[in-house]
């Protein structure tokens, strides 16, 4: 009896400690960026272009670079990933079960390729063969076939939520499948689904391998003016500063406030998550 | 089998029998309802009964694995003949379900959902529908003031009208009512048997139950169902005073169920 407590409690303790490290580690990381990182934060910062070689001025370009990605992403992944999970869960669901199979398989196993193979995709894709150039158009086809099936998977979990009976009334009233799903079942997993896209969306604006090889420059003094412009990112910045620059300690400074405006950029996405899914999530009665 | 001829009958099978699956759940069952009358179909859970009324408006399609044969006449026509249109079908042959199931939307949108998937877009005539409906089905003068409010904000008897308004909404000529009334409480019942009723002036009307005295209190008819057969059918009065098969006799008597 005495050995069975003992191993209890050493099973236990351990397990304790795993969650305890865990937490340690992440606080670690976000009290050295934050207490390294908060202070070189101001308006100078976010507002101007690098300046002296990167050892002066902001990071102004790399933001809005960021967030021209994001919205280009979104706007290529999100009609995408939600129209195949809608044709995938109310479409084909009970009529051709194997090939609803594989393409589920297909799209789970999409999501675990690494970033660098799609970036050598995109590179080859979009860059080389559709002629689209080194470019935010490459960049963003790029990341949004990473962030596919994240919203696919996203979108197929928010659309199996919706009742079944929202789905019957309509069609007793007569509702085509296609009015049905408009009005009756999208409607009701746009929470869900927007949820799901914005946590892929903020992976996808940490992504450095696959814009670096499809569109991201490493200094631009202007803002892209088309989609067939190169621009600036934030994590490709990170990168720049603490591998290219000729004067590595010099822009740490900057290298701090960069991974903190990157951070902040994808905790507020994954906030507003948050907020979307504990607002609306509710739909079940 | 001469009476099944005749055409006061608004719907007519004719051998039909289904399948889900492996499992044969309706059995050469040929039977016809009558055009405005109340129609109650009762039998023990299990005997088919949902799934009977589920053929009118070919609700059962959307379950993978089920098979039909035979033949389901509307007027005459073959509901499954391959030039039916299904849409059109379910606009004629309406259905308020077992469960309340109000969208979670307001009380307008529920009852103008149908009229404006069918192709209304004018906002009078979209109101005009939705009283009409909330009218007939004994609503209205409840809810007027709060259209705007949420259908779930509704009790559970109101939101069950409600179901039956958004039924109305699309000008059906059949409305199928499967167990309208199992989760309500008895006042909340006795409002919508009175409706049900009401409702037969105009329209033909077909419940399901299990409960013997709501068949008694409401139908004109009964068809009485066991194990995927009909066993027995006649004027509500005459199966319940003097049945002719042992095995309604015992149903009615409480002897299983």
């Amino acid at each position: 009896m005495i050995v069975r407590r003992v191993r209890e409690k050493i099973a236990f303790t351990f397990l304790r400690l795993s969650a305890l490290l865990v937490l340690v580690i992440l606080i670690a990381i976000l009290y050295y960026i934050v207490s390294n990182g908060v202070a070189v934060v101001n308006m100078n910062f976010l507002l101007k272009n690098p300046e002296k070689g990167m050892t002066g001025g902001g990071i102004f370009p790399a933001i809005v670079g960021t967030f021209y990605l994001i919205a280009l992403t979104l706007l290529f992944a999100l009609p995408l990933g939600v129209s195949t999970a809608v044709y995938l869960s109310e479409y084909a669901r009970g009529k051709n079960d194997r090939v609803l199979t594989i393409i589920k398989v297909a799209t789970r196993i999409l999501a675990g390729i690494p970033s660098i193979v799609y970036g050598l995709l995109g590179l080859g894709l979009f860059v080389f063969v559709l002629n689209l150039r080194f470019s935010l158009l490459s960049a963003s086809l790029t990341l949004s076939f990473l962030t596919v099936p994240i919203i696919i998977a996203a979108s197929e979990e928010a659309l199996e939520s919706v009742p079944m009976s929202y789905r019957e009334a309509a069609l007793a009233l007569g509702a085509t499948k296609w009015q049905t799903v408009r009005s009756a079942v999208l409607p009701y997993a746009l929470p869900g689904i927007m949820t799901g896209s914005i946590l892929g969306l903020s992976r996808a604006a940490g992504e450095t391998a696959p814009i670096m090889i499809t569109g991201v420059a490493y200094y631009l003094p202007r803002l892209p003016a088309s989609p067939f412009d190169q621009f600036m990112a934030l994590p490709f910045h990170i990168f720049t500063l603490s591998t290219q620059s000729s004067n590595p300690q010099l822009t740490r400074p900057f290298q701090f406030g960069t991974v903190f405006v990157l951070m902040a950029l994808v905790l507020l996405m994954n906030l507003v998550a948050i907020v979307i899914r504990n607002r609306y999530g509710k739909l079940r009665r | 089998m001469t009476a099944l001829s005749t055409s006061r009958f608004k719907i007519q099978t004719k051998n039909l029998n289904l399948w889900f699956g492996e499992k044969h759940v309706l059995k050469d069952v040929n039977i016809g309802i009558e055009e405005k009358r109340i129609t109650a179909i009762m039998g023990p859970s299990g005997c088919g009964k949902t799934t009977l009324i589920r053929v009118f408006n070919r609700m059962n399609e959307i379950i993978p694995g089920c098979r039909t044969s035979g033949e389901v006449l509307l007027d005459g026509k073959n509901v499954y003949s391959s030039d039916i249109d299904v849409v059109e079908l379910r606009r004629r042959v309406g259905l308020v379900f077992q469960k309340p199931n109000p969208f979670p939307k307001s009380i307008h949108d529920n009852v103008a959902f149908g009229p404006k998937i069918h192709g209304i877009t004018r906002k009078k005539q979209l109101d005009d529908f939705v009283r009409f409906s909330l009218e007939e089905a004994a609503l209205w003068d409840e809810v007027k003031d709060r259209m705007n409010d949420s259908a779930l904000s509704l009790s559970g008897g109101q939101q069950q009208r409600l179901c039956i308004a958004r039924a109305l909404a699309v000008a059906p000529e059949v409305i199928l009512m499967d167990e309208p009334c199992s989760a309500l409480d008895p006042v909340a019942t006795a409002k919508i048997e009175m409706l049900m009723r009401k409702l037969a002036e105009n329209y033909t009307v077909i419940i399901v139950t299990h409960n013997m005295q709501q068949a008694a209190r409401v139908s004109d008819l009964t068809f009485f169902m066991y194990l995927g057969e009909v066993i027995e059918y006649g004027e509500t009065k005459k199966i319940f005073e003097s049945p002719k098969n042992e095995l309604t006799e015992k149903y009615i008597s409480g002897k299983f169920g």
